[in-house]
C-alpha cells in the first residue's frame, strides 16, 4: 500500500491549522497583492525545505542502522577497513535532483519579486511615514500639496486600493513592516525608501519595527486600519480639520497645563502647539493604542504615561512630567477632547 | 666565503622508534623549557592549539550563560527580569562572543593542534608568528570584556549598525572598545590565516601531495584564505567607525553626506565570508571524522574538497542577501538570490558524500559517530532554512524575525559545534592520551540533540509567527507564548548537555583510558604518533604514497607505499622539510625558531596601543609604537642555531 497520498491528505488540514495559528504577525496568510505572491512562495519553499529535511533525515537513519552482512570485527570491535567501493553516484543523483528544484526555485523566486515589486496600477493614495525612536510619525498630503496632515502609529487606507508608501528616518535605521500586508523595507536616514501596500479586506492590520533600532525596538508596533472607501474618506475629513477647544470644565485648565508642559515636543492643531519631537495628538483619542503600541489608550493608561512614562517605556524620549494631581487630571481631561 | 652549494646538505635517511636515542635527542632539542618562563614563551603548536581550544571554551561558557539569561527574560510575555538596555548588552556581548572570540578561534585550535601533525611536519610555518596570534586573540577577548568595567558594554547587535552606534546615539564607551577590539582582532585572525597558507603550500611531508591532503586542511586552508581578503573589509569599518566616533570624520553620517550603507556593505561583504570560514574546517572535521567510524574512505573526496573551495568562492558573492530590505534596485537583488541559492549546490556534495559514506561503510556506534550523524541532519535543516531567506520576496518576510535567529543557530552550532565536540571525542586520546568516557558520551550527546532542537526549532514557527528579533519582550496574544516557553526549557537542556560533556572531559583528564597511538583505527597520519604526540612530533620525516597512510595494507592503495617509521633525521637544531606547493617535492632543510617571549611582549605592547587609543592617550601609543619596534627587532635578532649548516654533520 502507498502511504504517501494519505500523508499528504494529512498535511492539509495541518497547513491551514498553521495559517490560522499564526497570529497577529504572522504572514502565512495574508491580505495583499504586496504579501500574497511572496506568501505562496513562502508556503512552496516551507514544503520543499520539509520534504528535504524529512528525506535526509530518514536516509541518515536508514544508512546508519540498515542491516549489513555480518564480518569479523578485530580485537577492538572495528569491522575491517573497506576499500573505496563506489558511492559517488549519490553525489551525482543527489546534487543533480537539488540542481533541478533549485533552478526552479530561483526562477519561482524571480517571478514573485517582479510581481511584488511595484503595484500593478497607480496608486490611490501616497503617503509618507517617518521612523523616529521608537514611534511612527505618519504624513498624509490633503487635497493641496500644502495641506499636510500629521498623525502616529497608525495609518487608515482604503481597501482594495494600492498604497505608496515613503519612508524616511528621524533618526536611526528602522523598518517598515506590516507582514499581513507585505515584507520589511528599512527605513534609512539619508535615504527615500518607499514601500507599497494593499489591503483586501477590511480589518486592523499589525506592524512592528523590523530593523533593531535601540532601548525600545520592542516596543515600536504600528496599526494599519484598512477601511472600505466611503469610511476612509470620513475618518481622512475628520483627521485634517484642527482640534476644537473645549468650551468648559477642567479640560479648559488641562489646555493650559499642555500648552505649558506639553506643546514644546507635541503638536495639536488649532490649539497653537506645535512642537516636533514627539506624536501629533491633534485627534489623540481616534487612536487605538498610545506608545507605538504599547499601551492602550484609556484613561488610566494616559494617567499613566504622562505621570512616568519611563517607569512604562525605560528610555522613551518622554521625561518625567513634574505636574500636581490637578494638573494631571486635567491635562488627561483635555487630550480626551482631541477626538 | 660559503656558497650555496656548500650549503647544500643532504640529509641522511634513517630509520628510527619514538624509543630510539634519536628520539631522546630530538625531544631536548624539541622541548619547552619547564616553568613560566618556558610556559609564556613556547611556540610548540600543540601547546598553542590546546590553548585556543582551552580560550575558546571558555568564552563559549561566557557567551552561553548570557544566552541563558535571555532566554529566562524571554520565557514568557512581558517579563521585567532585564532591563531593555541589559537585554540589549547581553545580546551584542553574546553575538560578538560566539561568532568572534569562540567560533573561529575554537577552529584554529584544531587546525594549530593537527595541522603539523596531519601534514608529517614539526611544526607551523612561522612558529613564533603563531604564539602572536593566539596571545593577540586572548588579548583581544579581555580587552573587548574590558567594556565591563566601564558602565557601557557594547549594545548594537554584533552587525553593529551605523548610524545608531554613532557617537550621537550611543556616546558610551563599550563601542569604541568594541571598533578598536575587532581590529585588534583582525590582525590576530590575518597571521594566523597566512600561517596556515604559507605551511600548506610550503611544508607537507615529502609525497604529500595536495591531492592527499585531509578535508580538514581543505577547509582550514579555504578559510584562511577566505580571511585574508574579509578581515580587511571589517577592519576598515571598525576603523572607520572609530575615527567617526573620534574625529568626526563622518564616513558614515548621513547629515553630513556619509552613508549608513556603507557600514553594511563593507560589514556583510567581511560577514558572509566569515560565516563560511567558522563552518568549513568544522565540515572537515566531519569530512575526515566520519570515515573512520564508517571503515572506508570518504566517498567523493576530489568532489568535496573541491566544493569545499567553491564555497568560499561563490561565498564572496552573496553578502546583499543580509541586506534584502535596504532597498536596493530589484535587479540587483535577483542576482544575490540567485547566487545564495547556487551556493546551497556545494553543500548538496557534502551532504550526500556524508551520507553515502555512512551507507556504504560499516558505522562503529561511538559517540563522535552519533554527533557526525546528527550533525548531517542539523546541517541540513541549517541549509534549508538559509535556502528560504535567499528567496528574496520570502526572505523580506522573514528577515530580521526568530526565523532567522533558528537558522544561524542551526548552522553555527549545528555546523560548529556538533563537530567540534565530536572532534573533541575523537582527538581527545591524541591531545591528553586518555579515552573520553563513551557512556557520558551518549549521554552528552541525547541531551544537547534534544536540548538544541528544541530550543532552537520551535524558533522556526515564531518566526513565521512574525516575532521580530532584538525585542527584550513582547506582548502576550501574539501566538508566541508557548514557543517561547519550548525555546527557555529547551536551552537550559542543551547547557545541562554542555555541562555533561566539560564534566566527561574533567573526569576523563585524570581517569580515562590509556588511548595509545591510534584508538580509533583511524587513517591519518596524526594516529602514527604517540599519544599525546612528542614535541617533535615524528622522528623521522614521514614520505607518504597515499590519502591513507596508516590503511593502505588494507585499501591496497598506492604504489610502493608510505614509508612512516624511515624517513629523513632532521635532527641539527630545530629542523623539518620544506616542499614544493603541489607535489609534496622536497626542496630545502628549515631551520625553525626557538622559543621566545617575543610574541608575548609583542602582544603587550600592541594592546598597550590599542588601550592607548581608546583613552586618547597619545603619549602611551607613541611609547607603545616604540617599543614594539624594539620588540620585533628582538624577535628578528639572528642567532647562530637558525644558520644553516653545510655537510652531512648532525648530532
Amino acid at each position: 500500500m502507498n502511504r504517501l497520498p494519505y500523508a499528504a491528505l494529512l498535511c492539509l488540514p495541518a497547513t491551514a491549522a498553521m495559517a490560522q495559528a499564526d497570529g497577529p504577525m504572522g504572514y502565512l496568510k495574508t491580505f495583499g497583492p504586496a504579501a500574497d505572491p511572496a506568501a505562496r512562495l513562502n508556503w512552496g519553499l516551507l514544503i520543499i525545505s520539509s520534504l528535504v529535511v524529512i528525506i535526509i533525515g530518514v536516509l541518515v537513519l536508514y544508512a546508519a542502522l540498515r542491516k549489513r552482512a555480518p564480518v569479523r570485527l578485530d580485537s577492538r570491535g572495528y569491522p575491517p577497513v573497506q576499500p573505496d567501493s563506489g558511492g559517488t553516484s549519490w553525489i551525482y543523483i543527489g546534487t543533480g535532483i537539488s540542481t533541478v528544484v533549485l533552478l526552479g526555485c530561483t526562477i519561482w523566486t524571480i517571478m514573485t519579486l517582479s510581481a511584488v515589486a511595484a503595484p500593478h496600477r497607480q496608486p490611490a493614495l501616497m503617503l509618507e511615514i517617518i521612523g523616529h525612536q521608537w514611534w511612527w510619525e505618519v504624513r498624509y498630503h490633503g487635497a493641496g500639496k500644502a495641506q499636510v496632515m500629521t498623525s502616529a502609529n497608525e495609518l487608515h487606507i482604503p481597501v482594495g486600493e494600492p498604497v505608496h508608501i515613503e519612508l524616511a528616518s528621524d533618526d536611526v535605521i528602522h523598518s517598515f513592516w506590516v507582514p499581513k500586508l507585505g515584507g520589511k523595507t528599512d527605513v534609512i536616514p539619508g535615504q527615500t525608501n518607499f514601500a507599497w501596500l494593499q489591503a483586501d479586506k477590511p480589518g486592523v492590520y499589525r506592524g512592528q519595527c523590523g530593523e533593531f533600532c535601540g532601548a525600545q525596538h520592542a516596543h515600536m508596533a504600528l496599526f494599519v486600519v484598512a477601511q472600505e472607501r466611503p469610511a476612509f474618506d470620513a475618518w481622512f475629513r475628520a483627521q485634517l480639520a484642527d482640534a476644537a477647544a473645549p468650551q468648559s470644565g477642567p479640560a479648559v485648565r488641562g489646555r493650559e497645563v499642555f500648552a505649558a508642559h506639553c506643546s514644546v515636543c507635541h503638536t495639536v492643531r488649532g490649539a497653537g502647539a506645535a512642537g516636533r519631537l514627539g506624536p501629533d495628538l491633534t485627534h489623540l483619542m481616534s487612536r487605538g493604542t498610545i506608545a507605538s503600541g504599547a499601551l492602550p489608550n484609556n484613561t488610566g493608561t494616559l494617567h499613566g504615561w504622562i505621570a512616568d512614562a519611563q517607569a512604562l517605556k525605560p528610555g522613551v524620549r518622554m521625561p518625567r512630567q513634574d505636574l500636581s494631581p490637578e494638573e494631571l487630571h486635567a491635562v488627561v481631561d483635555y487630550l480626551q477632547t482631541l477626538q | 666565503m660559503l656558497t650555496t652549494t656548500d650549503l647544500k646538505r643532504t640529509p641522511q635517511i634513517i630509520e628510527a622508534t619514538y624509543e630510539s636515542p634519536t628520539a631522546e635527542r630530538l625531544e631536548k632539542i624539541w622541548k619547552s623549557e619547564p616553568g613560566l618562563r618556558g610556559w609564556l614563551s613556547t611556540v610548540d603548536h600543540k601547546a598553542i592549539g590546546k590553548r585556543y581550544l582551552i580560550t575558546a571554551f571558555a568564552f563559549l561558557v561566557i557567551g552561553g550563560l548570557e544566552a541563558l539569561i535571555m532566554r529566562l527574560q524571554l520565557a514568557r510575555p512581558e517579563q521585567h527580569l532585564l532591563t531593555p538596555d541589559q537585554y540589549n548588552h547581553l545580546f551584542t556581548m553574546h553575538g560578538l562572543t560566539m561568532i568572534f572570540l569562540y567560533a573561529l578561534p575554537i577552529l584554529s585550535g584544531f587546525s594549530n593542534f593537527l595541522w603539523p601533525l596531519l601534514l608529517g611536519s614539526r611544526d607551523m610555518a612561522f612558529p613564533r608568528l603563531n604564539a602572536f596570534s593566539y596571545w593577540v586573540y586572548l588579548f583581544s577577548g579581555i580587552f573587548l570584556y574590558l567594556a565591563l568595567l566601564h558602565d557601557r558594554t557594547p549594545d548594537a547587535g554584533w552587525f553593529n549598525y551605523v548610524p545608531y552606534t554613532l557617537r550621537s546615539y550611543d556616546p558610551g564607551q563599550g563601542m569604541d572598545i568594541y571598533a578598536l577590539g575587532m581590529v585588534l582582532l583582525g590582525i590576530s585572525t590575518t597571521v594566523g590565516s597566512s600561517n596556515f597558507v604559507v605551511k600548506l603550500l610550503r611544508m607537507k611531508a615529502p609525497g604529500l601531495s595536495i591531492n592527499r591532503v585531509p578535508i580538514i586542511i581543505w577547509g582550514t586552508l579555504t578559510a584562511s584564505v577566505g580571511n585574508l581578503f574579509a578581515v580587511p573589509a571589517v577592519s576598515l569599518a571598525f576603523f572607520l567607525l572609530w575615527t567617526d566616533r573620534n574625529f568626526q570624520t563622518h564616513f558614515f553620517d548621513p547629515a553630513h553626506g556619509g552613508h549608513p550603507l556603507l557600514w553594511q556593505h563593507l560589514f556583510w561583504m567581511f560577514g558572509h565570508p566569515w560565516v563560511y570560514a567558522i563552518v568549513l574546517p568544522a565540515m572537515g572535521i566531519v569530512s575526515d571524522g566520519l570515515p573512520i567510524f564508517c571503515r572506508r574512505p570518504l566517498v567523493g573526496y576530489t568532489m568535496v574538497a573541491l566544493s569545499t573551495v567553491l564555497t568560499m568562492f561563490i561565498g564572496f558573492g552573496v553578502w546583499v542577501h543580509h541586506m534584502f530590505a535596504t532597498g536596493l534596485p530589484p535587479q540587483s537583488l535577483s542576482f544575490f538570490s540567485a547566487a545564495s541559492m547556487v551556493i546551497v549546490l556545494p553543500s548538496a556534495v557534502a551532504v550526500f558524500a556524508w551520507i553515502a559514506t555512512i551507507f556504504t561503510g560499516r558505522p562503529v556506534y561511538k559517540t563522535p559517530f552519533y554527533f557526525f550523524a546528527g550533525f548531517v541532519f542539523l546541517f541540513t535543516l541549517g541549509g534549508v532554512s538559509g535556502f528560504m531567506t535567499a528567496a528574496v520576496p520570502v526572505d523580506w518576510q522573514l528577515t530580521d524575525t526568530y526565523f532567522v535567529v533558528a537558522h544561524l543557530h542551526y548552522v553555527l552550532l549545528g555546523i560548529n559545534f556538533f563537530p567540534v565536540i565530536a572532534g573533541i571525542y575523537m582527538w581527545f586520546p591524541k591531545f591528553t592520551g586518555r579515552m573520553m568516557s563513551e557512556r557520558l558520551g551518549k549521554w552528552n550527546f541525547w541531551t544537547m540533540f534534544i536540548g538544541f532542537n528544541l530550543a532552537f526549532f520551535p524558533m522556526h514557527w515564531l518566526g513565521l509567527a512574525g516575532m521580530p528579533r532584538r525585542i527584550y519582550t513582547y506582548p502576550p496574544g501574539m501566538g508566541w507564548d508557548w514557543s517561547n516557553m519550548a525555546a527557555s526549557i529547551g536551552s537550559f537542556l542543551f547547557a545541562f548537555g554542555i555541562l555533561l560533556f566539560l564534566i566527561n572531559v574533567a573526569l576523563s583528564l585524570r581517569r580515562g583510558e590509556i588511548a595509545g597511538p591510534n584508538p580509533w583505527d583511524g587513517s591519518s597520519l596524526e594516529w602514527s604518533t604517540p599519544s599525546p604526540p612528542p614535541s617533535f612530533n615524528f622522528v623521522v620525516i614521514p614520505t607518504i604514497a597515499t590519502r591513507h597512510p596508516l590503511w593502505e595494507d588494507r585499501l591496497q592503495e598506492g604504489e610502493g607505499g608510505s614509508r612512516l617509521g624511515q624517513g629523513m633525521l632532521l635532527d641539527n637544531g630545530r629542523e623539518t622539510i620544506s616542499t614544493n606547493a603541489l607535489n609534496g617535492e622536497p626542496e630545502a632543510i628549515l631551520k625553525m625558531p626557538g622559543d621566545s617571549i617575543t610574541p608575548l611582549l609583542a602582544t603587550v605592547t600592541l594592546t598597550a596601543m590599542f588601550v592607548g587609543m581608546l583613552y586618547h592617550w597619545w603619549w602611551l601609543v607613541l611609547a607603545s609604537v616604540l617599543a614594539s619596534v624594539a620588540v620585533c627587532v628582538a624577535w628578528l635578532w639572528p642567532t647562530a642555531a637558525l644558520g644553516q649548516t653545510a655537510g652531512e654533520h648532525h648530532g
